[in-house]
């Protein structure tokens, strides 16, 4: 128990870790060159994953949005898996061959009307019983405004306001049904109860909202919240707004201080210590022994990032096709084009000072002696998002994280699909089992009760308007 | 459609929403009013029309104005769509999907997917919701009259073409040169709205960000009624594959399918509409309507059969030699799905008027549409 003190403000750990897994569906992160690698858009690989995951008593099953193509130097970007289902669409599928296990969508305030996403959140919770999850997110960018009537309408600076008004928005829709809204009998005098449905009105900055909700709320009252901001702005929105931090800190001694910091802001924005759950990203290579897990880890990042990624990676930064070097060379003598790196489209790597980059990384590589392909592994893969080594090494180690309360869980990203849960349901799970650390069932049927959320109260019939609100969300560098 | 329209069996669609066609439907429904929002009454309903013979079944959205229905709540249509999915093998699913307040982007991409959860068996019935809060929800202006049709165009071509964006086989997976995607086989949408669009134009750049959908183009379905008199205009029913239709009584409904099939011809298929009440459970249809309008009543701009069995067997037989498919409003769902079930299409059968059920055919398979040629790809050669 001494180990508890190390967070404070009256934060009490559970003991336990839960799991998610995200599908990513894009990126660099699923290795596609492998003969078991499966299909990204057909619905079985999604109901086989969903289900293995569901076998291992994970919480949430977690999908992705990035709503244009990733382009590199003006065109497609071909080298990653890309092309993917719509998450809600896929996910009310899902709700049908599963039965436990929740179900987290990530959609995008800029380029939704509150009104209509609230709706369908709304909807796919009562389809699936209460297993319903948002994972908020936002842009601003006009390039993805490219795709919408309303094109690339929102100024930097504001599209946190913006974020947190259609929050807030969406909150109000999710509490406008009274409890009793609809009849208990065939007898009753209407379906609806007249005078238990409130309207909801918005005149903001950016859009006005007169909506009369059409859905109820479920059994676990509304969708869970996730949220993944991580700038100061960004954790003080979470720390007011969300149920679920998908945290960037996955290391040990970095999850300790981050989860530290998100129980004071929690606190200061008057929820109690343990409201706001953290479940950082996170990828397994698991093996019997250690020794077999670093070979496959080596095998991996071989499939992740091949040589054309690899220099294509580079070739984001430099502003230029570097074709002509070898990956196995030293990083390119050349300097980039342009003073300011062009980003490789949707996947957002902003602002670096290109010439600066250029030189402090071949620096770096020429002092490590690594090869571009080397080197580029090194900066794709976290090296501390990934848990490399036996299962029961891994097990040990994920422990210490139960039970010093550092995270609440992880959001497992596979390498591979829909294969690459099973050795962690069938090896990992029950060796985390066994150190008493994680569920050995479902603890209800919603996802809000499998990670021990508590009920939201029902919001007051005031919210402060629009304008008035100030704060911000955390800029997501990689298409979620 | 094939020429020999008159020979070609038909098909049967039901429509799913709610608890039926009548406002006051829920008080005769077979469940407690709180279970309707709920996916297992999505699977009891699918699953027993799939089982009754139905072809395809239809999920409506949009507003719940007063007046249509007593319920107040609905479940999103392309959710409850892709619920059905992995649930059936052969029932097309096809849900309602506004035009006018929805953002092109979004649709297109949502009804691709689902065409993937469900195997190749979706499709769109596009409606444009034309009632003032549809506008207020997402504080837009009301559109209204001809305006409308034009929304409805807009979103259809949008979707067409990102449909055709990614070529059928532009994932290739070629591990000798690290190429996951072939970038000659994606195509900008580049939509742009026309100087005649109403209210503010957009555009729409592209590509999709999910690959062709299974059936390669999904079937788009819309009423008959949303091209008002510009239904026979040239090019009105561009990017329509089959127009809804209906008549002031059941007894005019062949007669208005054949005229709607002279003038369209058969580049388009034509189902038809009927609301249906029928004898059950001891009670003549006629009294059921009664005792359900006497709360609520029951106004409906389609025709409407009431009556036995048998005489319903005797219409749809006369509708079905002359459309290519009817779309049925049950007055109560649970009621007139079983008696649809036990005695009506069972006699449908029997006579050859309906077209076999096929495991794992698409819906364009069911409207006898061939795999669509790729614009970009027709374009590039």
């Amino acid at each position: 128990m001494s180990e508890n003190s190390e967070i404070g403000n009256g934060f009490i750990p559970s003991g336990q870790l839960q799991f998610g897994v995200f599908f990513q569906g894009v990126n660099s992160g699923t290795i596609w060159k492998s003969q078991d690698s499966g299909s990204q858009t057909d619905f079985e690989t999604f109901r086989t994953l969903a289900q293995t995951a569901e076998r291992g008593l994970f919480a949430a099953f977690f999908l992705g949005e990035g709503l244009r193509l990733r382009e590199h130097l003006g065109r497609p970007h071909t080298l990653d898996v890309a092309g993917r289902p719509d998450a809600q669409t896929m996910l009310a599928a899902l709700a049908a061959v599963t039965t436990k296990i929740g179900l987290v969508a990530t959609q995008n305030t800029t380029y939704n009307d509150p009104a209509h996403l609230a709706h369908r959140l709304s909807s796919l919770d009562l389809l699936s019983a209460g297993r319903a999850a948002w994972n908020v997110v936002t842009t601003d960018n006009a390039w993805t405004g490219a795709n919408f009537r309303r094109g690339g309408y929102l100024d930097h600076e504001d599209r946190y306001t913006h974020a947190e008004a259609f929050v807030e928005t969406a909150k109000r829709i999710w509490d406008s049904w009274d409890d009793d809204a609809i009849a208990d009998s065939e007898t009753a005098a209407a379906w609806q109860t007249p005078g238990s449905v409130r309207r909801v009105l918005h005149d903001g900055q950016h859009y006005r909202v007169d909506y009369t909700p059409r859905l109820p709320r479920s059994s676990q009252y509304r969708p869970v919240l996730f949220q993944a901001g991580d700038s100061p702005e960004g954790r003080d929105f979470a720390a007011r707004q969300a149920d679920v931090i998908f945290s960037a800190h996955p290391a040990y001694d970095d999850a300790l201080t981050f989860r530290r910091d998100i129980v004071a802001r929690a606190v200061k924005a008057g929820r109690g210590a343990n409201d706001v759950q953290i479940m950082p990203a996170s990828e397994f290579i698991l093996a019997a022994t250690a020794g077999e897990a670093q070979e496959k880890k080596a095998w991996v990042r071989s499939l992740q990032i091949g040589p054309q990624q690899a220099l294509a990676y580079l070739e984001q930064f430099w502003g230029r096709e570097l074709s002509s070097y070898d990956p196995d060379g030293p990083l390119p003598e050349i300097d980039p084009v342009v003073a300011e790196t062009s980003e490789t489209r949707g996947s957002g790597f902003h602002g670096a000072k290109a010439r600066q980059l250029a030189d402090q990384w071949r620096a770096e590589a020429k002092d490590k002696g690594l090869s571009i392909r080397q080197f580029v592994t090194g900066k794709t893969n976290r090296v501390d998002a990934t848990f490399t080594g036996s299962y029961t090494d891994v097990a040990d180690t994920l422990a210490r994280y139960a039970r010093t309360g550092a995270v609440d869980g992880f959001n497992i990203s596979p390498w591979l699909v829909p294969t690459g849960l099973d050795d962690i349901v069938n090896h990992l799970v029950p060796a985390l089992q066994e150190r008493g650390v994680y569920p050995t069932e479902y603890a209800g049927t919603t996802l809000r009760e499998h990670l021990g959320l508590p009920v939201p109260q029902r919001s007051p019939e005031t919210i402060a308007d629009d304008g008035e609100i100030r704060l911000e969300l955390a800029v997501h560098q990689q298409q979620l | 459609m094939s020429t020999n329209e008159q020979e070609r069996p038909g098909f049967l669609v039901l429509e799913l929403d709610g608890d039926g066609a009548h406002p006051a439907a829920w008080r005769a429904a077979r469940h407690a009013p709180r279970e309707l929002l709920t996916g297992a009454r999505i699977r009891s309903t699918v699953l027993a029309a799939e089982s009754a013979g139905f072809h395809g079944a239809t999920f409506a959205d949009g507003s719940l104005a007063q007046g249509e229905t007593d319920v107040g709540g609905r479940l999103d249509a392309i959710q409850r769509a892709a619920f059905a999915g992995p649930l059936t093998r052969s029932i097309v699913l096809v849900p309602e999907v506004d035009t006018v307040y929805t953002e092109p982007f979004h649709v297109a991409t949502q009804l691709a997917s689902l065409d993937y959860v469900a195997g190749g068996r979706a499709g769109w019935l596009v409606a444009a919701a034309n009632s003032e809060s549809a506008g207020a929800a997402v504080g837009r202006e009301t559109v209204h009259g001809t305006a409308l049709a034009l929304e409805a165009e807009a979103s259809v071509e949008v979707s067409r073409r990102l449909w055709d964006s990614w070529e059928d086989d532009a994932v290739i997976r070629d591990v000798e040169t690290g190429q996951y995607l072939d970038a000659d086989k994606l195509h900008y949408a580049d939509f742009e709205t026309g100087p005649d669009f109403p209210g503010a134009g957009y555009t729409v750049k592209g590509p999709a960000i999910i690959p062709r959908p299974l059936q390669g183009q999904l079937p788009v379905v819309a009423p008959a009624s949303l091209f008002g008199e510009h239904l026979y205009d040239a090019g009105a029913l561009a990017g329509i594959d089959a127009v809804l239709v209906t008549a002031p009584t059941a007894q005019a409904l062949a007669a208005s399918v054949a005229n709607f099939r002279h003038r369209l011809g058969t580049t388009v298929a034509i189902i038809a509409e009927l609301d249906v009440v029928v004898d059950a459970r001891g009670q003549s249809a006629e009294e059921r309507v009664a005792y359900l309008d006497a709360h609520t009543s029951w106004l409906s701009p389609r025709a409407r059969y009431t009556g036995g069995a048998d005489g319903l067997v005797e219409l749809l037989t006369e509708v079905l030699a002359v459309a290519d498919g009817v779309r049925l409003h049950p007055a109560v769902l649970d009621v007139e799905l079983d008696e649809l079930s036990r005695l009506v299409l069972p006699a449908l059968r029997r006579r050859g008027a309906l077209a076999p059920q096929t495991p794992d055919a698409t819906f364009r398979d069911l409207l006898g549409l061939a795999r669509p040629a790729n614009r970009f790809e027709l374009a590039g050669n």
